[in-house]
């Protein structure tokens, strides 16, 4: 997809060095079965998706790791489900064991009920990730102070949220979003929240890079059309973006010419 | 021995690897998507096979799952 014109050039991004064509990030979870997952990622066309480390389970049927390098796709590791940066920690440091991967998606979740991210925690984990080689990919709120912190102390990305995790809300203060991108000098990918294709397509208007959708997917009725959806969305958003839309008027301004028009008499 | 395995009080032979553990719980170890920690430390995969446990060490077994 081409950034300006039409279906020309490549319009990618790029994290820590990776060129990336598709700027829709797909999370693994919540979906139904591994083939669904295989169908959504298939209809979603990502080459990132992100996993989770959790115990082992006898119960557990099929591998997700086969499934995910048979549909081509990198994997981005995430620290779900950790409440202190020194969890968060020892979980990167496993998952780089488990997948041969520097690249983490870092969330230190600070409330069991927003699942909000813990700010001083994400920073604290951001730094000692960095310091240690890794990538990383902070999940973090929509403060544009916490965001420029996540960069300064080295993170690839930064992820803030739209609202919050599987809440479907869509963005709640686009505003912020707007001030992080115009700030941050690493790519912004929208996280959490997009409930419809329609979410998706704001983040990218409002200048994000790109968009990561676990839910509003996993969990739609048909996540196969619905990841389809969310890609048509992303991609229409960028277009959007890069095509310059109109500014906002408070009254109307017409289209047709006021010039030549017919006198009907009195 | 007794060890913490996720969570759980498992009885090991006594000194075992965490390679030697793995083998008695049949855990299942694909090249990727498999990580143990011990005692809240990182057990690289090549340690494996010589880093042994203690009576009462948490060892942690984790594996790729879905998550968002």
């Amino acid at each position: 997809m081409a950034s300006t014109t039409a279906d020309t050039a490549p319009d990618t991004f790029t994290i820590a060095g990776r060129e990336l064509r598709s700027r829709l990030l797909l999370g693994t979870g919540g979906f139904r079965s591994l083939e669904a997952m295989a169908s959504a990622i298939e209809a979603s066309q990502t080459e990132l998706v992100t996993v989770a480390l959790r115990r082992i389970d006898a119960a557990a049927r099929g591998s997700i790791v086969d499934v995910l390098d048979a549909a081509g796709v990198a994997l981005l590791p995430n620290t779900a489900g950790c409440f202190t940066a020194r969890d968060a920690v020892l979980t990167a440091k496993l998952a780089r064991e488990a997948f041969q991967t520097d690249w983490v998606k870092l969330e230190v979740i600070g409330d069991e009920r927003t699942l909000l991210p813990d700010a001083p925690a994400l920073l604290e984990a951001a730094e000692e990730l960095v310091d240690d080689g890794f990538v990383v990919l902070p999940y973090t709120t929509d403060d544009p102070v916490l965001a420029r912190r996540l960069v300064d102390v080295g993170c690839a990305a930064v992820m803030p949220l739209g609202s919050p995790i599987g809440s479907g809300m869509g963005l709640l203060n686009p505003y912020n979003l707007r001030l992080i991108r115009e700030q941050c000098s690493v790519p912004v990918i929208l996280d959490a929240g997009v409930g419809t294709a329609s979410d998706a397509a704001l983040a990218m208007e409002l200048g994000c890079d790109a968009v990561l959708c676990a839910s509003a997917i996993s969990r739609a009725e048909d996540p196969t059309a619905m990841a389809h959806a969310i890609r048509l969305g992303v991609q229409g958003g960028r277009l959007a973006r890069c095509a310059g839309r109109i500014p906002r008027r408070r009254f109307a301004q017409a289209s047709t010419p006021d010039e030549g028009r017919a006198d009907f008499g009195a | 021995m007794i060890v913490l395995v996720n969570g759980e009080q498992t009885e090991l032979a006594s000194g075992c690897t965490v390679e030697q553990a793995l083998a008695a719980l049949e855990v299942p170890a694909p090249d990727r998507g498999v990580a143990v920690a011990v005692d809240a430390e990182v057990v690289p995969r090549g340690q494996w096979p010589a880093h042994e446990l203690n009576e009462g060490a948490r060892m942690e077994i984790l594996r790729a799952s879905q998550g968002g």
